[in-house]
């Protein structure tokens, strides 16, 4: 114990820790407990689902409710396969193309000075501000001019313009010594073999970071405001409507909520200590 | 005067011709940025610069727009109240869960700051997994619902708090309260995850130096060394918890309904939908969109000054 109180840092009390443990603890069951309930639900057998009071923790765990997903499947009149490869296509192809153009940009932004790239930079930290959610609307005139409403194109375009991983981008570029660069050149490298073969390694921490924003943001898109055809709505669109339809499918809408919450937490916990590092340089500087 | 006006002419030229063999000299910078600047501006500048545009026409997709003036926003303010309501909730929502949300990020990225490597993974992805969960955020219509398959009624009701089922999701004066529960619940996003990064980042011997100097507590150390150093990261959390509380639109309408039990649970983004997608009445939704995109500005214009006075 004597040996515990010595190894303390300075300027903390034990009652303090012990404080700061037991909210910590608290507050951390209460922010997971949903989870728990959404793992317990999609393993709950019918009886457990309709048994009043509700149990939280499911008793007898089956695997029917992934079963009559399948089942469901090839039944409804969209097939619900179409639902996953609208989300897991829309998910792909955006944020490879949002990787892609916003490090070109980062990288260009980051190490050299040309006229209008600050005016620039300060444009797209403004623009960090306006979520999908306030920028669909007037999207939508956007996108009526140009014809995309009701394809893949109205969701997918746009989230390769998302600031957010331009900005992460830009940021942690700043840290690259530009002697690098310059040795690369005089050995006669052009500007785009720099960026293949010395920025992309390099920033593979953010590149993974703007992936994961990129992700969260297209893995969850409901695209109600573009698509009306039932074909090309995607899979949170169909939870919504498994949860609308009530009682008969609350099984199911338990399996595929389960899906859709594993897979973006299992690629954040696969890049966590990549992203703590890059946001490291995520400041905004006045 | 005229010698003044020629200078600054002369100067401006000269700066111009400066910039223009810059920019020449940079071709190759403007072909890296292209296109991302096409998509970026078409989908995030021209969408805010159009519907400023549209605010002062009638414009319903149809027909061509129709130059009215102001009246959309005087039938806004003056005539629309559920628009008011909109406007009341969004406020209430910001100013609740806006600063709430921001402080509880940088406590809880403090807190965690601390533990030992594993545990402070473990506890990172804890806090954040609400966030990037997304959609899951539907769970809570089951949690609360006022039926049988409510776990939160049914376990008020055995512990014998409450006789009967509140109506969580339908009863005006509930709404608004679960639905700040839940705004807060999913509000650790980026955020946090830059006041982890950042405080991993103060320079130890600060906090060395400091105790010398005779800093006493946790609390003086937060406030003389570690916020300072923080301010970047502060700025950055700031734009996103701005993001975050005038965003709120989403949630309110998988959980409490579209359009809510009076309204008790519409907000701004809510409105917006309704004329944006539902009436198709493009002038009078961009007039809001406007209204939103101004008080967004504004409110980061305040944080800022703010946040410049942390540590001081």
């Amino acid at each position: 114990m004597a040996k515990i109180i010595k190894k303390r840092q300075p300027n903390r009390s034990l009652v303090g820790d012990m404080c700061v443990y037991l909210l910590l603890l608290f507050f951390g069951f209460v922010m997971f407990l949903p989870m728990v309930y959404v793992v317990s639900n999609a393993f709950k057998p019918l009886d457990e689902l309709f048994r009043f009071p509700p149990k939280f923790i499911v008793v007898h765990p089956t695997f029917d409710n992934f079963k009559d997903l399948f089942i469901m499947m090839g039944k409804s009149t969209v097939p619900f396969t179409r639902y996953l490869f609208n989300t897991v296509f829309i998910t792909a192809v955006g944020t490879v193309g949002h990787l892609f153009i916003a490090s070109l940009a980062a990288y260009v932004l980051s190490k050299y000075d040309f006229p209008g790239g600050n005016l620039f930079f300060s444009l797209v930290v403004t623009a960090l501000m306006f979520s999908p959610e306030v920028l669909n609307i007037p999207n939508y005139l956007v996108m009526a001019r140009l014809h995309w409403i009701d394809s893949y194109l109205a969701v997918v375009i746009p989230a390769f313009a998302m600031p957010m991983g331009l900005f992460l981008m830009k940021q942690f570029m700043e840290g690259i010594p530009m002697a690098l660069i310059e040795a690369a050149k005089i050995d006669g490298a052009s500007e785009f073999r720099v960026y293949v073969t010395i920025i992309l390694p390099m920033v593979k921490p953010a590149l993974l970071t703007a992936m994961i924003f990129a992700i969260q943001r297209l893995w969850n898109e409901r695209g109600s405001t573009f698509i009306y055809s039932e074909q090309l709505k995607t899979l949170p669109y169909a939870l919504g409507q498994i949860t609308a339809s009530g009682v008969a499918r609350a099984g199911v809408g338990g399996a595929v909520s389960l899906f859709l919450m594993i897979v973006p937490i299992g690629i954040f916990v696969l890049a966590q200590s990549n992203i703590i590092e890059t946001m490291a340089s995520s400041g905004i500087k006045d | 005067m005229s010698s003044f006006a020629q200078k600054i002419a002369k100067k401006t030229k000269r700066d111009i011709d400066i910039a223009y063999r810059k920019a020449m000299a940079r071709k190759v910078c403007y072909l890296f940025l292209l296109p991302y600047a096409i998509a970026f501006l078409t989908f995030n500048i021209i969408p805010v610069v159009i519907s400023i545009y549209y605010s002062f026409t009638y414009y319903n997709v149809l027909e061509p727009p129709k130059f009215i003036g102001l009246q959309n926003y005087i039938n806004l303010i003056l005539a629309d109240d559920i628009f008011l309501i909109a406007v009341k909730n969004t406020f209430v929502l910001a100013v609740i869960t806006g600063p709430v949300g921001y402080i509880m990020s940088f406590l809880f990225a403090w807190f965690i700051n601390e533990l030992p490597r594993y545990i402070r993974a473990i506890a990172v992805l804890v806090f954040y997994a609400p966030t990037i969960a997304g959609s899951v955020y539907t769970i809570f219509a089951i949690l609360f619902s006022s039926d049988g398959n409510g776990w939160v009624n049914g376990w008020l009701m055995e512990l014998g708090i409450t006789q009967g089922p509140i109506m969580w999701l339908s009863d005006p004066s509930m709404m608004m309260k679960v639905i700040i529960g839940v705004i807060l619940w999913m509000s650790l996003g980026a955020g946090f995850l830059s006041f982890v990064a950042g405080l991993q980042g103060v320079d130890r011997a600060q906090y060395e130096a400091g105790y010398v100097d005779g800093v006493s507590n946790r609390w003086q150390e937060l406030w003389y060394i570690t916020l300072p150093n923080m301010k970047p990261m502060l700025l950055f959390g700031a734009v996103m918890a701005i993001t975050q509380s005038f965003g709120v639109g989403a949630v309110t309408q998988m959980l409490c309904g579209f359009p809510s039990t009076d309204y008790a649970a519409h907000t701004v983004i809510n409105h917006l939908t309704d004329f944006g997608s539902v009436r198709f009445d493009m002038g009078y939704a961009s007039a809001i969109a406007t209204l939103l995109f101004l008080a967004m500005i504004l409110s980061n214009k305040l944080v800022q000054y703010f946040l410049r006075r942390v540590g001081t």
